[in-house]
């Protein structure tokens, strides 16, 4: 039993990141930007996350640092893709290549520093509760927040006003120009929550994953998150899974290994990859046909003036 | 997609600090590194390696490195590229980059090469790593003696002889001191990702071992061993920082010693290709402090450390047991030879666990 706890624990923590920055990276795509740079958003999110909290001593200042620092560079790619109108994808990547040289760069003062990491909820009576009181009630805030967040997400993007205006903008950006509503402001919009999630998502690493910076931690967890967006076909209810699901894996094939299930170890590694794939393809096929991407996804639009 | 976006960006970032070498008549030593020189582990004892050669010979020579370069093709053109920058010896330092490492060695006859932890050579490509299953068999005897419950907990990166004879050798020492001592073996199939090694160590703990060993790059494991109150041994490096309660010792990587040694050679003109396998008697390695443990235990491994530098100790003495229970031949006289250690490709008896691939 205290296993099947620990299990979940890990698996909760190993999915948190990938959940943040794919929620993100939704809404960016929902209006119609495909931004290939959250690896490079995250791993400076990481850097600048850890800076802020070794250099204050405060988790929470050091994930506001980590949710600007993605900010910003949200809006360097912003201003190339929807300002200059530059392809897309090719601004994504080199977004990505800035964010990796970046963080090196940022984070080469305090690499082998250490802060402690995020504080886990204790509510005494609740979370002694067994099997149950920890996972619900001793996770550290970053997980609460992830889960209020794509909720949130949901809730705008399929109950309000806003949401659809969003979603218009990624379907038919010319049909919502027409209407009337400012679709680069929109999308700029929706890019930067994309960034502030993805740097969120990289300062959760150094805050509570694992309490120290090093160049590279985020070891492509942002291209994970990038593939969870498509194969959860854009929905945030299926992205949930995604996300729980590569985590649950991920976690249960190391315990496999651990017991000596006999299974190669290099399988095992793709089995997290494999599953989410397979589950999330059949969930799309068996509700839906046809393609449920934005219809406006990845292409540029330069408003008639 | 995610590889080659990486190889990109190592394209990139390579450009840019090759152009930075400026032009001399010193000789020009170039280094590929595999991680950042942040890791923390592996690169980062290459890297002060370097800036020991630096200390030594910076007058008379000019380093170039490039990290993050990955193993594969592209670190072919990462090397060429190094090459092509006027680098007359270059030392590429994973085992990965071996069949990268001999194409452009071929390439470049008057340009030498040294590459760290293979076994294929040229005339003008030399080979040199260490024996660090020594320092494991130490790890090994203090690991069974503080082991609580017995079960002792290991993270490998990929199931390559290097780890394999790691593993043995701390079975066959734990076995001298235990002798139903356990190892659970997690492969993480990386050599770098923080996230997971992490998750790698907690998976050890919770199914009950208490004493953590990897063979991965990062301090993640040493963190969450401590943060769960548990022991570990560090790894490449000296990583005591995350585990000041935690650390039991560590292999320390000391390749300083070896570049200097190199590079003279190749300012005097005397360097040939060389086959370089470094034990704890040739100072390529060294063990970090023994740290929260008992004296006994201490002395324990002081006294292995000291049998294995005069030789008196070799943890792979025949007969060695292979995991059905038969005896391993033994091609190199009382001990196991070189080359069925660098081959490694069997658990030897008391591990319950399949090697992969087998």
């Amino acid at each position: 039993m205290e296993l099947v706890e620990a299990i979940i624990l890990s698996v909760l923590a190993a999915s948190t990141p990938l959940l943040i920055a794919a929620t993100g990276e939704l809404v960016t795509e929902r209006a119609g930007v495909l931004n290939l740079g959250v690896e490079g958003m995250m791993i400076v999110g990481a850097a600048c996350g850890f800076g802020g909290a070794w250099l204050t001593g405060s988790i929470l200042i050091g994930a506001l640092f980590g949710i600007i620092a993605g900010t910003l560079m949200s809006l360097v790619f912003a201003l190339m893709a929807l300002g200059l109108a530059v392809n897309q994808v090719a601004t994504g990547l080199a977004l990505t290549i800035l964010g990796v040289g970046l963080s090196g760069l940022i984070g080469a003062g305090f690499v082998g520093e250490r802060i402690t990491p995020a504080a886990h909820l204790n509510i005494p009576g609740l979370t002694d509760i067994p099997l149950v009181g920890r996972v619900l009630f001793g996770e550290d805030a970053f997980v609460y927040f992830s889960i209020a967040l794509i909720i949130g997400v949901w809730w705008f993007l399929y109950r309000t006003r806003a949401g659809l205006i969003l979603r218009a903008c990624g379907d038919n950006h010319v049909s919502a120009h027409a209407l009337g509503y400012p679709v680069l402001r929109i999308r700029t919009l929706a890019v930067m929550f994309g960034g502030a999630c993805a740097g969120l998502a990289g300062a959760y690493l150094p805050l509570a994953y694992t309490p120290f910076f090093i160049p590279g931690m985020t070891a492509g967890r942002g291209w994970i998150a990038l593939a969870l967006v498509v194969f959860a076909s854009w929905r945030p209810g299926r992205l949930v899974i995604g996300a729980y699901l590569f985590g649950a894996v991920t976690i249960l094939q190391l315990h496999a290994q651990g017991w000596g299930v006999g299974i190669p170890s290099q399988f095992m590694s793709a089995l997290p990859y494999l599953a989410t794939v397979i589950v999330l393809v059949l969930l799309s096929r068996a509700r839906t046909g046809g393609s449920t991407a934005p219809a406006a996804l990845g292409t540029v639009f330069v408003p008639d003036r | 997609m995610r590889k080659s976006l990486l190889a990109l960006a190592a394209g990139l970032l390579l450009a840019g600090s090759v152009s930075a070498a400026s032009a001399a008549d010193k000789l020009k030593v170039g280094f590929i590194y595999l991680g950042p020189i942040g890791d923390l582990g592996w690169t980062y004892q290459h890297e002060l390696a370097r800036q020991a050669l630096v200390k030594e010979l910076g007058d008379k020579i000019e380093t170039t490195y490039l990290e993050n370069v990955p193993e594969g093709p592209d670190a072919e053109r990462a090397i060429e590229q190094l090459v092509r920058a006027g680098n007359k010896l270059i030392f590429t330092t994973s085992f990965g980059y071996m069949d990268p490492t001999l194409k452009v060695a071929k390439k470049y006859p008057n340009v030498h090469f040294e590459h760290a932890t293979g076994y294929k050579r040229d005339k003008n490509m030399s080979t040199y790593s260490s024996k660090w299953y020594q320092g494991r068999y130490i790890q090994g005897l203090i690991a069974a003696k503080m082991s609580k419950s017995g079960v002792l907990g290991y993270i490998g990166s990929f199931p390559i002889p290097e780890v394999v004879s790691g593993i043995n050798a701390t079975m066959i020492a734990a076995q001298t001191i235990n002798p139903n001592i356990k190892v659970k073996i997690i492969w993480a199939n990386t050599w770098f990702d923080p996230g997971k090694e992490a998750d790698a160590a907690k998976a050890l703990i919770d199914q009950g071992a208490d004493v953590i060993m990897q063979h991965t790059d990062s301090p993640a494991a040493m963190q969450i061993a401590s943060e769960r109150g548990k022991l570990a041994f560090g790894q490449d490096s000296e990583m005591i920082k995350f585990g000041p309660k935690t650390q039991l010792t560590s292999i320390l990587d000391t390749w300083g010693p070896y570049y200097i040694e190199r590079v003279k050679a190749e300012l005097d003109g005397t360097w040939k290709s060389e086959d370089s396998w470094g034990g704890l008697d040739s100072h390529m390695f060294a063990m970090a402090p023994y740290t929260n443990m008992p004296d006994d235990v201490k002395k324990i491994a002081e006294d292995a450390q000291a049998a294995i530098t005069a030789g008196k100790l070799h943890p792979f003495k025949c007969p060695v047991i292979g995991q059905d229970g038969k005896e391993i031949e033994c091609k190199g006289g009382a001990n196991l030879a070189d080359g069925q250690i660098l081959g490694m490709n069997f658990y030897v008896k008391g591990i319950d666990d399949k090697l992969p691939g087998k």
